[in-house]
């Protein structure tokens, strides 16, 4: 007598909350081996729209925040993933239709990236910012800042770590995100979102869209208040289309990345969604 | 509130809104805008690069002329001495009778009736061609003695004749924040200036810059200075390290300037000590001009308190006018 | 005659010798153009200077060849101590004949001599110092041992400081062991072709240092070349963008500096003397040509009027005329095609509403100028509030709370530069930090180091040149990609950075 069991709706994660895509669109989830999964919502341009303006409300607060404290947050995601390890390892079997060793690895490394991330926020200030020697009577400091609004492509190749790896390292600054998961394995990214949700990570800071990066990255390339787009897992996308779409608003871009090194963690995911900014103060003693 | 006993200015208890007592007059001296050393010393540094050249450099020879305070302050000054200041301030360059004259021989208060006397019917008013008597007073440089020998020095250099008393404020008063004591000991010196027939003379007031230290303080001094009656503020005493600097003058002409579109009042400025050059005197022209304006480049509004400088001058405008270098000893050693 | 009109003092051109005609500057030597050569002209007196060869599509093929070999097979393997060893001797040439930049600069950009002899050429010189410095220390730059130079860099730079935007982009480019093609602005060839012949007396390696000159279809030819590595571009947004877009799905690193709309926020509490200053060097400086001008002035509502009196009367001490004249402040526009754009501007801001005035001066016959002028009663959605005039043109807005002025600064596609004038140090950290803009200024404006970076957010551009920072964008990490962290171990990751 086995328990019929409870399957879950997975819905789009939008400003703190989960809610369906307003044109109303699913797309089938099948496993790995053709098994039906779920409907996940099918995100439209409006979504990514109203997911854009939920991640701009949250840029003053999250970049707000000390760099202590977006330390914790982040590090707080990793606390929470781990009591959810056996949720996700299941998930990634299921639909990559890897062993359990393969997809507890994914689940650790995704666990760990946070970590390692959650490290840097209140370092790489220090790393990537400098004293100016300018000859003159100046106090002159350049800081790294975060850019904003980033929008991000997930790599389509993996359920988890390939979103963490490159959601973690463009909120580490204070930047906030839009991010389009694997269109054949975004669960796993609403399941996450549902960690976001229930650890401290302010609503809006984290944006998830499930559906078409065909069809919502155009939309994101060219959206005017989006300051940064991560083209990592558009590979197989028009992606020079998309970065011709950035550069009327001069966005930052990151080029795609293919295979299972997609995303490294790595210093520079988080100076390339960084400005400097260099502040001149006069000093006189008299 | 240090109950000092201050005497009322009238245009001062109208700006303050009250008496010129300590709580007021740091209320109004810490309410102007502050000075951005940075800004300031690039903005003097910026008009001391005005290029003067041919006929304007003519005319800036000649004005200097006309604006210094000849000066000798020396404790070995004599009778003797002080006739050949007054030889050299009537007759600067004995080779070219149309040099101007300057505009004042400036000495000790005991030297007054002996410059005076040798200056004859030179002495007068330097708007009108003549040269003036102006006298350090009030203890001069220090300051330190009681507000009474204070006094008493004014009157006598004033009862021998001096035109114009440069006196020095009580820095130590100022910098410890008892700015009515200051204010008051200002209003005094002015009183004493009195002369028997109701008229005054000129009131230089000393802000001893070098002791002020901050571009702050020289910008709250000098409007206290104003404030208080003072005709002119002046920056140094010559015997403190910095004396005048064209940063310091630039900002002193600032508040003259600001107090002037308060008021309408015009008070003068002198920058005295260490301006020993044509070339360094030129700038001040330039700085004057430029914040304040041309009109304040007479006597009665602008003076360089000087004595080496007259000899580079006298140089320069030989220069000028024979075209080709001049040397020391085709001028007069005073 | 007022003393104030101070006498004539002009900067002598004898230093100065100019050819009649100058070449394309290729592996070392100038030769001709393939296209049709044009003059450059003086804008102050709209006389002839020189003729310029114009290169044509074969002649940025060439100059990128000659960057080429140059790269592979000498500066590429060259120490980074021969390297800085050439660039330190280029500061020296450059302070050796800094007049004659000074002068040359002055005559072909219509900047007041005053600028180009104490702020263009000496910055020139220290930025070659500066990086001259860094060429034997890459390792030290931030992005890991042994960061390898990019390759074959292709510059293009404006007409606003011809010579200073050239060491801007010569200089890191060397320092990390780039070869280099450059194409000053058409209006303003001349400094970049004496520099070409500093490069000869410095006895750098051919082909090292190329100069092309032309206009704008030549400078698409050169930042669209294939065999080109890097492309670093300074001037207007719309360029950029356009360079933006040539450059996707390539491996072109790019870096832009575009245009700005800076505000320059003046507090109650702002130390007023100095801030009219500020404001008078904000936007009037080289004819409001900068693009990190402070353009428009946000002022306390409070103390509007005072400022404004304040600052017309300082703007009516304000020389303008012949830019070799040593006491000149503002000299002339540096093209018809500017002065054009900046009339029409101005008067769309008379016909939205704005207040004009305009500072009495007499404006010489011939050649390009324009008064300074500013206007109040500007609000934000007038165009004058929102576009690069890139003139000497100021918009005055008011604001009430610090909070107001920083949204307001803030309004804005551009963050290139910003000031802020105020005593209070809380409130300068506090609103630096909220100002979205690459440079901040704290009471002070437009000061520019060698050592420190400058560069903007948003539509104002990407990457930052100065400092560190400047020679990082020349550079590549010469380290393989970190590989993943081992999937199986449950052990923190130890190290993954590369850079």
């Amino acid at each position: 007598m086995t328990r019929l069991a409870v399957p879950k709706t997975y819905k789009l994660y939008i400003g703190g909350a989960f809610p369906r895509s307003e044109s109303g669109r699913t797309y089938e989830i099948v496993s790995a081996k053709g098994a039906f999964l779920a409907n996940a919502a099918k995100a439209s341009r409006k979504d990514a729209r109203d997911a854009v303006v939920a991640a701009r409300a949250a840029v003053g607060g999250w970049s707000g925040a000390t760099a202590y404290n977006r330390g914790q947050v982040l590090y707080r995601i990793a606390e929470l993933l781990e009591g959810r390890r056996a949720q996700f390892v299941a998930e990634i079997v299921d639909a990559e239709g890897v062993t359990t060793a393969v997809a507890s690895a994914q689940v650790d490394t995704a666990i760990d990236r946070w970590v390692w991330y959650a490290g840097w926020t209140d370092k790489y200030a220090q790393v990537a910012g400098n004293a100016n020697p300018v000859s003159g009577p100046y106090f002159n400091i350049s800081v790294p800042e975060p850019t904003g609004v980033v929008a991000i492509i997930a790599p389509q190749d993996s359920s988890l770590l390939g979103l963490v790896s490159a959601v973690a390292p463009a909120l580490v600054a204070g930047n906030t995100v839009v991010v389009v998961a694997s269109e054949r394995l975004p669960l796993s990214a609403i399941s996450l979102a549902e960690v976001l949700a229930t650890s401290d990570v302010p609503k809006g800071v984290v944006n998830v869209l499930t559906g078409s990066p065909a069809e919502i990255a155009p939309w994101l390339a060219s959206h005017q208040d989006v300051n940064a787009l991560d083209l990592v897992g558009a590979g197989d996308l028009e992606w020079i289309d998309l970065q011709i779409a950035a550069a009327d608003t001069l966005k930052r871009v990151l080029p795609p990345e293919n295979g299972p090194d997609a995303a490294a963690p790595s210093l520079d995911r988080i100076t390339a969604f960084v400005e400097t900014k260099t502040v001149w103060h006069t000093k006189g003693l008299i | 509130m240090t109950g000092t006993q201050i005497v009322p200015g009238e245009r001062a208890i109208a700006l303050l809104g009250g008496e010129a007592n300590d709580a007021n007059l740091r209320r109004y001296l810490h309410g102007i805008p502050g000075v951005d050393a940075v800004g300031l010393e690039q903005r003097a540094a910026g008009l001391g690069t005005r290029s003067i050249k041919t006929t304007s450099k003519a005319w800036a020879l000649d004005r200097i002329i006309g604006l210094i305070d000849l000066t000798t302050l020396e404790g070995a000054d004599t009778p003797g001495k002080v006739r050949s200041l007054v030889a050299k301030a009537v007759t600067p360059d004995a080779s070219d009778p149309t040099c101007p004259r300057v505009a004042a021989v400036c000495v000790y208060g005991d030297m007054v009736p002996h410059a005076v006397q040798a200056l004859g019917t030179a002495h007068g008013d330097p708007d009108q061609g003549k040269i003036a008597v102006a006298a350090v007073a009030t203890a001069f440089p220090s300051g330190r003695s009681s507000r009474s020998i204070k006094l008493e020095d004014t009157a006598d250099a004033v009862a021998a004749g001096a035109d114009e008393i440069d006196m020095v404020i009580d820095r130590g008063a100022f910098l410890s924040g008892r700015y009515g004591q200051v204010y008051d000991e200002i209003v005094a010196v002015k009183e004493a200036c009195r002369r028997a027939d109701g008229t005054y003379a000129h009131l230089k007031v000393i802000l001893e810059t070098g002791e002020l230290n901050t571009y702050d303080n020289v910008r709250r001094a000098s409007w206290l200075g104003i404030l208080a009656g003072g005709d002119f503020i002046k920056t140094s005493t010559g015997k403190v390290a910095p004396a005048a600097t064209l940063p310091v003058t630039l900002l002193m002409l600032e508040v003259v300037r600001d107090w002037h579109r308060l008021s309408g009042e015009k008070v003068g400025v002198k920058p005295a000590g260490g301006i020993r050059a044509s070339k360094d005197a030129i700038k001040y022209l330039v700085t004057v001009a430029e914040t304040v304006g041309e009109e304040w480049l007479t006597p009665h509004l602008f003076r360089f308190g000087a004595s080496s400088l007259l000899n580079d001058v006298l140089l320069q405008r030989q220069k000028m006018t024979t075209g080709h270098y001049s040397g020391p000893d085709y001028v007069t050693i005073d | 005659m007022s003393f104030l009109e101070y006498a004539p003092a002009p900067e002598s051109q004898a230093i100065l010798n100019l050819r009649d005609s100058y070449g394309l500057f290729i592996d070392g030597e100038f030769r001709e153009g393939h296209g049709t050569p044009f003059a450059s002209i003086s804008p102050a007196t709209e006389k002839h200077l020189a003729t310029i060869a114009h290169a044509d599509a074969s002649d940025v093929d060439a100059a990128v060849a000659a960057a080429r070999r140059a790269y592979d097979r000498t500066w590429s393997r060259m120490s980074g101590a021969d390297r800085g060893k050439y660039l330190f001797r280029i500061a020296r040439l450059v302070q050796e004949r800094s007049r004659e930049l000074a002068v040359a600069e002055s005559l072909d950009n219509g900047k007041p001599i005053k600028e180009s002899r104490d702020v263009d050429v000496p910055l020139v010189a220290a930025w070659f110092f500066y990086y001259a410095g860094w060429a034997d220390k890459l390792d030290h730059v931030g992005l890991g041992a042994a960061p390898a130079p990019l390759g074959v860099a292709a510059q293009v730079i404006p007409w606003n400081f011809p010579l200073l935007m050239l060491a801007w982009k010569i200089a890191p480019a060397l320092a990390a062991g780039n070869t280099v093609v450059l194409k000053p602005a058409e209006t303003t060839s001349l400094t970049a072709l004496l520099f070409a012949e500093i490069v000869q007396q410095a006895d750098l390696p051919p082909g090292v240092v190329n100069i092309i000159t032309g206009a704008g279809e030549t400078g698409a030819a050169l930042v669209g070349h294939g065999d080109v590595d890097k492309v670093a571009f300074t001037g207007s947004t719309s360029v950029g963008r356009a360079i933006a877009r040539s450059v996707a799905g390539t491996n072109k690193k790019l870096t832009l500096e575009l245009g700005g709309k800076a505000a320059n926020i003046v507090f109650d509490d702002a130390p007023i003397d100095q801030a009219i200053e500020g404001i008078v060097n904000g936007i009037f400086f080289n004819q409001g040509h900068v693009c990190c001008a402070g353009s428009r002035l946000l002022v306390q509502e409070s103390i509007h009027d005072e400022v404004i009196d304040r600052l017309k009367t300082r703007l009516s001490t304000l020389r303008l005329g012949d830019p070799l004249d040593k006491n000149t402040d503002i000299g002339a526009i540096n093209s018809a095609e500017q002065l054009e754009r900046i009339r029409e501007l101005s008067d769309v801001g008379e016909a939205e509403g704005a207040e004009r005035w305009t500072a009495a001066c007499t404006i010489p016959e011939n050649g390009f100028w324009f008064a300074p002028t500013i206007f109040t009663n500007v609000s934000t959605s007038h165009r004058i509030a929102r576009e690069e005039i890139f003139g000497p043109v100021l918009s005055v807005l008011t604001f009430r709370t610090p909070a107001e002025a920083v949204a307001k600064a803030n309004n804005t596609p551009y963050g290139l530069s910003a000031g802020i004038w105020t005593d209070k140090g809380s409130r300068i950290l506090a609103v630096a930090d909220k100002l979205r803009a690459g440079v901040v200024w704290a009471n002070t404006f437009n000061r520019f180091d060698p050592s420190s970076p400058f560069g903007g957010y948003k539509e104002s551009g990407y990457g930052r040149e100065g400092g560190r920072h400047g020679i990082a964008a020349y550079l590549k990490t010469s380290a393989p990609t970190v590989a993943l962290p081992s999937a199986t171990a449950r052990k923190t990751v130890s190290k993954g950075a590369t850079k």
